[in-house]
């Protein structure tokens, strides 16, 4: 078990024929995961990768069964290509796509959100991984092993040095997604929470958040009420100066919200313990899983 | 992307919101001419891209065109919080009756554009978020509907504003059309004024564009002031990077902004300090090492350099190459405290052979290597 994505998860790739989609689509096929084909408008009939490739989702829907999405559509696009999945029924949607308009996101979202049974994952975003089942995304596949924590984050490189950690030190990752680094994205850190709270395969779930916004403390609200399982907690950007946008377009500190202290006190509240380094993130869940 | 108040007043007067008549002055006799021009009082504001310009003396009343002059002498030239005054604007006076806030930022919680709306203008609205949470409305607009006039009208209600109802609903409705159609991230009116005269003014307006968007605005691109921005950050948004210059010694160069933000950290919990953010992106090569190198060290305060990759698709040989350069051509000669987890450690090891780089195997052992060879926090 898993979440949201496993071996049977039938995909497609929107943006397939551009240098990104090509080169993670063999690399997603590398690590198991079934691509069925892909889309590029104007390019329909052509074959890619060994995929037919179609000039919409709807053709495509119409040829394959499909439970997923994954998109490589320059952004000038990319949320049109979302709102495309989710019109033709795909259930979950994975943008990859980074700088995005931001109103293009504030509609697409609340769009897709209308919609009621399509989740979007992202935009820029490093996407998901269930390890050695399906890769839907752009993080080395070599890093995850098939494990027992579930894992989620704002950052990429971060999930990428927790993922190992804890595959090296034998827990390894149930399910592992990276929800983008960008203010307005479609899924966050307590709509995910509820899943790995079901799901029997993981035993622990690691919430890696940064500066800026307030995922982390609705996170750690619902922790509080319903999560039966140990959290384990990370911060980053604790060391930024207010106001300077570090990297990520919501890694910034506004007035009051967005502040290490707000989040470190609700991971608090919550019993959350909070680890300052990769290492101390494997040292806590060591202590919960023994 | 910050806008000067006369590029956000003349955007918005566009959409139709009243602005006060003012012009561009850039030395002391082109304001005395503009006042000369307006032949009534006029506010003389510098324009730079910080706010507090009042309490810095940016902001000064003259009552005839010499004062203008002398006024504007005073101001340009004037150093507000580290930026340095080049240019004026000149505005008509107005008589202001009330003064009130209304401006429109992102919302994250609601994934929505958040109009507030407030009657204590003038005034720096996080301080009256803070101070006064119930003299402050917010109200989410709905993208697909945008914000309508039955909307506005019952906001400007709620909020208590006193005034033509129809004059300032109509500001609100103006200012939403305004966000939208330039891709603003901000936008603000403070004060908006209500006139002796009944009319509705926007005095002080501060907009913030959108950068993912600024490709569909070419009208707009050209209003970017490189000057305005440090110039390391400039120099490291040409190679692509994203930089940030901080005030302490430790040179960070990582890939990822979440990798980065754990350095920084990992540098300010060792006890030092570190003195930028800079990301290089994915899957860089020997060049961009290189050139990362070349921004950070132009940083006099830079003491000696962490860099810390992850290696998903970046090799650690290429960044050792790229280290090598930067020593054989004499930019590097600080000390550098290495961790590139992943692919091609050893070859990077037998490259940095004999150099005085050192290569750790954690990011831990890395910092404290770091903070050790640059003497800790200034």
């Amino acid at each position: 078990m898993s979440i949201l994505v496993n071996k049977n998860t039938s995909v497609i790739v929107q943006g397939i024929t551009g240098r990104e989609g090509a080169f993670h689509t063999e690399a997603m096929m590398k690590a198991g995961t079934r691509v069925v084909a892909g889309v590029t408008p104007g390019k329909g009939g052509q074959t890619t990768l060994g995929v037919p490739v179609y000039d919409t989702v709807k053709e495509a829907a119409v040829h394959h069964h499909i439970d997923a999405s994954i998109i490589f559509v320059p952004a000038p696009g990319a949320a049109d290509a979302a709102l495309e999945a989710a019109h033709a029924g795909v259930p979950l949607v994975v943008l990859i796509t980074e700088g995005i308009p931001t109103m293009d996101m504030v509609k697409a979202v609340a769009e897709i959100k209308a919609l009621g049974n399509v989740r979007l994952i992202g935009g820029n975003c490093p996407g998901l991984i269930t390890p050695e089942e399906c890769k839907l995304g752009i993080m080395p596949a070599s890093v995850f092993k098939k494990g027992r924590v579930g894992l989620i984050s704002r950052s990429g490189t971060v999930t990428y040095e927790t993922a190992k950690a804890l595959s090296d030190a034998g827990y390894g990752i149930s399910t592992c997604i990276g929800i983008g680094g960008d203010p307005i994205i479609g899924t966050t850190f307590k709509d995910l929470l509820p899943m790995f709270n079901d799901d029997p395969e993981t035993h622990a779930v690691v919430v890696c958040g940064e500066i800026g916004g307030s995922d982390e403390e609705d996170a750690a609200a619902y922790i509080k009420e319903h999560m039966k399982k140990p959290v384990v907690g990370f911060i980053g950007g604790r060391s930024a100066p207010k106001g300077k946008k570090m990297g990520h377009a919501g890694a910034i500190i506004m007035g009051n919200v967005g502040t290490p202290e707000s989040k470190l006190a609700a991971f608090a509240d919550a019993d959350v313990p909070v680890a300052e380094t990769i290492d101390e993130i494997v040292e806590y869940v060591r202590a919960k899983l023994g | 992307m910050n806008l000067h108040e006369y590029q956000a007043k003349d955007i918005l007067a566009k959409y139709g919101i009243p602005v006060p008549p003012g012009k561009v002055a850039f030395t002391a006799d082109e304001a005395k001419q503009i006042a000369t021009e307006y032949g009534d009082l006029v506010v003389i504001k510098a324009q730079v891209h910080t706010g507090g310009r009042g309490k810095a003396g940016g902001v000064k009343l003259a009552r005839n065109p010499e004062e203008a002059r002398e006024k504007a002498a005073q101001i340009l030239g004037l150093n507000i919080k580290g930026f340095i005054t080049k240019k004026v604007l000149v505005a008509k006076g107005i008589n202001i009756a009330k003064e009130y806030y209304a401006g429109m930022i992102l919302d994250r919680v609601t994934q929505r554009v958040v109009l507030m709306l407030s009657r204590e203008g003038g005034m720096d609205i996080e301080e009256v978020a803070a101070t006064k949470p119930y003299a402050l409305i917010k109200y989410p607009i709905d993208p697909h509907t945008g914000l309508r006039p039955f909307e506005a009208r019952e906001l400007v209600k709620r909020a208590g504003m006193e005034g033509n109802l129809n004059k300032l609903a109509d500001v609100l409705v103006k200012l939403y059309q305004a966000y939208v159609g330039i891709d603003a991230s901000t936008a603000e009116i403070n004060p908006l004024v209500i006139t002796d005269t009944g009319e509705v003014v926007a005095a002080d307006a501060k907009i913030v564009l959108d950068d993912n968007a600024l490709y569909r605005h070419p009208d707009l691109t050209p209003l970017r002031e490189f000057e305005a921005e440090h110039p390391l950050e400039v120099e490291a948004s040409n190679y692509g990077f994203s930089y940030v210059k901080l005030d302490g010694n430790v040179g960070v160069i990582g890939n990822g902004a979440g990798l980065v933000m754990y350095t920084l950290d990992l540098v300010q919990r060792t006890g030092g300090k570190a003195a930028n953010f800079l990301d290089i992106g994915g899957g860089a090569k020997a060049d961009t090492v290189y050139n990362a190198l070349k921004v950070v060290l132009k940083d006099p305060d830079v003491k000696g350099v962490f860099i810390n990759i992850f290696g998903g698709i970046t090799r650690a040989d290429e960044v050792a190459k790229g280290v090598i350069r930067a020593m054989d051509e004499g930019i590097l000669t600080k000390p550098v405290a290495m961790r590139v987890a992943g692919t091609a450690e050893e070859e990077a090891k037998a490259l940095l052979k004999g150099r005085p780089v050192y290569m750790y195997p954690t990011s831990v052992e890395a910092a404290k290597a770091i903070i050790s060879m640059t003497g800790g926090a200034k």
